[in-house]
């Protein structure tokens, strides 16, 4: 926590609802083609520096750019993915401005001609509400290469592998509310650009970020207030963290009798604030103008069929479907299709056990979750397949075993990889469904406990509960829970 | 060697190549030869690649001893220092460039290597091709071989030098806004621009990207037919080059004018034209009617606009394309920058010459917040227009003719304190390159000892037509084979 925050009174809810926070969101999803946007070198992460950079990255003399089709094909899906409109003409601007990590001197980007136009994206609030966030635009560029100062005393040192890496930049509209609303709108599209398997998505490599623009104004006033940019967050955390700062921040100026400056600022993770980078006054004129190194991108309807085609199902869609074919809620189902991979696998254990479908999504997003979660893992790295899942859910279906003793089941199975039908087999721990030995194992506890058996008859009806962890101490926990309760009401009512 | 084949074209190079009346290595030291007695007086050529060109010579005669290698195998010639070759110094006239070895070849360089031809050396030119009669080179003006005092044009002025003193039988060029055309005009040697997408631009270093075209400058139609057919093409590396079929130029070289309707730019025969150009130009037209074409007068009304939209477009470019000189990958450095910016400005204030950097912030300037619309995108429409003109001339003529430039050769020194005199020199040529038009200049007669060019404009990819059409009237004429005293 930073000092200013500290030392800052807590805010009381009058306070804060006096003003409402108005956030926008520039997203930078990588995009996962082979080679770079303009050239052939390829793109993969963690190559050493500059090994991945030919002659065009490297902004050489008499070098020329050559679109990569694949990024197009991409960005065209997302378009369609969002219902945006896809431009059938759009132009590549030069942005104009030096920087030793820039090796041409200008980035290639697109400006007044984006290729997608207006779409919308849909998230869930807290409360289980919807709401529609615009999206304004979505524009190809490239990216810019890397300044690294670490270990390189005295001198700056420069990796241009990123140089010309092909990013799809996503603009909303000043929709979202609350920090929360933009980590909400964030995820949503983090998911979808996963989904459409054009980006993968890690942030911690930087495929996928945004920069925040954040205002505040008073509730119920109508003119924005005056925004600052937060750039290259690479975390949800960071993005929520950010914008309250920022939101605080811009509040207590405000309060205080300052004015909020247009400016690009900086969060720093370490100390939890937003700092100034460069005001509106030092910021560049990138003299945009139309790249006269590439004509413009003209696509027809075919192109455009042919990728619409390709579409997967689209997480909404797919949540609908769960809902529907599982009888799910509507909370699990957007849980279930969070990711490609995650509702797959849901998917293929719902197939093995068709008439446990809850059964099924409270293990997933219980104990499988739980237990990737605790290890790092994930869910498609083939620690735990779904038939070996579904092998133990069978079991509890058909009362091999209890839901308690399949826990025990599922860690052995976690530790060891083995299937559950052996762990229960090798460890004994298949269910006692048998009456007359479910009867004896009362009859044992009953003798034991005559004071606790003489207050059940007397009233307290609180110890039958007592009786039932008796019993299944005596089974170590194996007698069917069913059997056990009927048999048991039976017995001590005498 | 024997005297007197330096004189010939290099299509009777490339025949003799073949024939065995002489061998690649002979001819390129010939050349070579010429080259190195020509640099005290005339400065064509940056750099003079001897041995490389033995090396490329001799591998050239092995080809030929067993009847294989490219079409134009063995002969030598030049190339604009503009494109880069590899393993070869390549300055683009400036200081900026001056330690810049370039570790691959542009794509025309390889095609015509491709096709067999020997590279002599690196032509001088206007710094980054920004000038209009090689005064702007950091390695000192080149002069022009019918009279020393005065400049070759420009920006390939090294090129149409080497060519008028047979320095080379051919050398490559550019031709942004006239680049080519006004230096064959003044130099007295045939220059050929090509369509807009006709020939790559990838390893050719930028000046105005939807501007520049490479080409070439020769003797004779006929050469240039022979080399275009090597450089154009489709090429994977440019964007912008046009995938169509590349004909066989030389095959229609004789087809008859007869029923040719040839279109006089009426706006070129303007008050700045000199009396006496004018004179060399209509007589070249009185020939093209004997050979069966027709005249016509032609308007295209906004064609007097091309040179302030053209300085508007391409310094706009060029200030973009110039940023990557910046001291850090290549080129000049600066000595102890002491911070980033202080790298930037040392390394660039240094790197470029006065032209350059006029341009650079022109460009700047045009591009600018609060300045795009008004010049920048006003340009454009103005580029819109004129290209609507051509296309409508050319509803009604075949060819477009009228003068290269308004005047014959001018003194060195004469125009460098005057940039706008100096960018009127370009007043005719750039009209083609605004619309992406093939052009060439033809030498047409002299005035005072200087030649005279007569300037040809064909619609979009119409090369093979103008080739024809400048073939047939130096089928007619000699004044394409005369070379200064001192070099014949």
């Amino acid at each position: 926590m930073s000092v200013s925050e500290a030392s800052r009174p807590e805010r009381t809810t009058t306070e804060a609802s006096a003003w409402e926070t108005v956030i926008g969101l520039e997203i930078h999803a990588q995009l996962a083609t082979k080679s770079k946007i303009f050239s052939g070198s390829p793109i993969a992460y963690g190559a050493p520096p500059n090994a991945q950079a030919n002659l065009v990255d490297l902004g050489y003399p008499g070098v020329l750019p050559v679109l990569n089709a694949e990024a197009v094909r991409m960005a065209v899906k997302f378009g369609l993915a969002i219902g945006a409109r896809i431009a059938a003409h759009s132009v590549f601007a030069r942005k104009n401005y030096f920087y030793p990590d820039l090796p041409k001197g200008y980035q290639i980007s697109q400006y007044e001609l984006p290729i997608v136009g207006q779409g919308a994206i849909e998230i869930v609030l807290e409360d289980g509400t919807k709401k529609r966030v615009g999206v304004t635009r979505a524009h190809l560029e490239e990216d810019a290469g890397k300044s690294l100062h670490e270990g390189l005393p005295g001198v700056s040192g420069i990796d241009l592998n990123r140089a010309g890496t092909p990013l799809v930049e996503i603009v909303s509209e000043p929709d979202m509310r609350s920090a929360k609303e933009a980590v909400a709108y964030m995820k949503k599209v983090h998911t979808l650009v996963r989904y459409l398997e054009i980006c993968d998505g890690n942030m911690q490599e930087g495929s996928f970020r945004c920069d925040a623009n954040v205002s505040v104004r008073r509730r119920g006033a109508e003119k924005f207030g005056t925004r600052a940019e937060i750039k290259n967050l690479n975390s949800f955390r960071f993005v929520e963290k950010a914008i309250n700062y920022e939101v605080e921040r811009q509040i207590d100026l405000i309060e205080s009798g300052g004015k909020v400056k247009q400016e690009t600022r900086l969060y720093d993770p370490d100390k939890g604030e937003t700092r100034s980078m460069r005001s509106k006054e030092e910021a560049n004129d990138y003299r945009y103008f139309p790249d006269p190194d590439l004509l413009p991108v003209v696509l027809d309807e075919s192109l455009i069929a042919d990728v619409r085609a390709s579409l997967p199902e689209l997480p909404d869609q797919k949540a609908v479907r769960f809902s529907s074919q599982y009888g799910l809620s509507a909370y699990d189902a957007g849980v279930l299709t969070a990711s490609r991979e995650l509702a797959a696998y849901y998917e293929d254990v719902a197939r093995e056990v068709p008439n446990e479908p809850k059964l099924a999504a409270n293990w997933v997003m219980g104990e499988l979750a739980a237990a990737l979660n605790k290890d790092g893992l994930e869910i498609n790295g083939g620690k735990l397949p779904a038939t070996q899942l579904a092998g133990l859910l069978k079991r509890i279906a058909e009362q091999t075993i209890s839901g308690k003793i399949a826990k025990e089941v599922f860690e052995a199975m976690w530790a060891s990889g083995a299937d559950a039908d052996a762990i229960i087999e090798e460890k004994g721990l298949k269910q006692i469904t048998d009456s007359s030995a479910i009867e004896r194992a009362i009859d044992e506890v009953m003798a034991k406990n005559p004071g606790q058996l003489a207050d059940y008859r007397s009233g307290k009806d609180k110890l039958f509960g007592f009786f039932v962890g008796q019993v299944m101490k005596a089974t170590q926990g194996k007698a069917n829970p069913a059997q056990l309760n009927e048999l048991l009401k039976k017995k001590l009512q005498g | 060697m024997s005297n007197g084949i330096h004189r010939k074209t290099l299509a009777q190079l490339a025949a003799g190549l073949r024939a065995k009346e002489f061998s690649s290595a002979e001819l390129t030291r010939l050349y070579l030869d010429r080259i190195e007695a020509s640099q005290p007086a005339l400065n064509a050529f940056i750099s003079v690649t001897r041995d490389q060109a033995m090396a490329a010579a001799e591998a050239a005669d092995r080809d030929l001893a067993a009847a294989r290698g490219g079409r134009l195998a063995g002969v030598p010639i030049a190339h604009k220092d503009i494109f880069c070759t590899a393993g070869v110094k390549t300055t683009c006239g400036s200081r900026m460039l001056d330690n810049f070895v370039s570790p691959y070849d542009a794509t025309l360089v390889a095609k015509l290597k491709a096709a067999g031809v020997v590279m002599l050396g690196k032509a001088n030119m206007d710094e980054f091709a920004m000038g209009s009669s090689n005064e702007t080179s950091f390695y000192g003006p080149v002069r022009n071989p019918w009279n020393t005092d005065l400049v070759p044009g420009g920006s390939s002025g090294g090129s149409a030098a080497a060519v008028a003193a047979r320095l080379a039988p051919a050398a490559t060029a550019t031709d942004t806004g006239g680049s080519i055309r006004q230096p064959a005009a003044l130099c007295g040697v045939t220059g050929l621009k090509p369509t807009y997408g006709r020939v790559s631009r990838y390893g050719m270093i930028a000046f105005a990207s939807s501007l520049d075209q490479g080409g070439i400058i020769t003797a004779t139609a006929e050469d240039a037919a022979l080399i275009l057919r090597e450089m154009a093409g489709f090429d994977a590396n440019d964007s912008t080059s046009v995938d169509t079929p590349v004909p066989d130029y030389a095959a229609s070289l004789d087809a008859p004018l007869a029923g040719l309707k040839i279109g006089l730019l009426k706006e070129f025969f303007d008050k700045g034209l000199d009396p006496e150009n004018e004179r060399r130009i209509r007589e070249a037209l009185a020939t093209y009617e004997k050979l069966g074409a027709s005249l016509r007068e032609v308007s295209l009304p906004n064609l007097p606009l091309s040179v302030p939209a053209y300085y508007v477009v391409a310094p706009a470019e060029c200030s973009s394309n110039l940023a990557r000189f910046d001291g850090v990958r290549f080129g000049h450095r600066c000595k102890d920058p002491r911070d980033l910016l202080d790298l930037y400005k040392r390394s660039r204030g240094e790197g470029f010459g006065a032209e350059v950097k006029r341009r650079i912030m022109t460009g700047t300037y045009v591009l600018s917040a609060g300045y795009y619309d008004a010049y920048y995108l006003k340009a454009q429409k103005v580029r819109q227009l004129i290209t609507t003109d051509f296309t409508r001339a050319f509803g009604e003529v075949d060819v477009l003719m009228g003068p290269t430039t308004p005047t014959t050769a001018f003194a060195i020194g004469a125009k460098t304190s005057d940039p706008i005199t100096m960018y009127l020199n370009d007043i005719y040529t750039i009209g083609a390159n605004l619309a992406g038009l093939p052009a060439m200049s033809i030498p047409c007669g002299f005035v005072q000892g200087l030649p005279v060019g007569l300037q040809l404009v064909g619609p979009h990819f119409s090369e093979a037509k103008l080739l024809n059409v400048a073939h047939l009237y130096q089928r007619e004429t000699e004044w394409h084979s005369r070379v200064p005293e001192r070099y014949a």
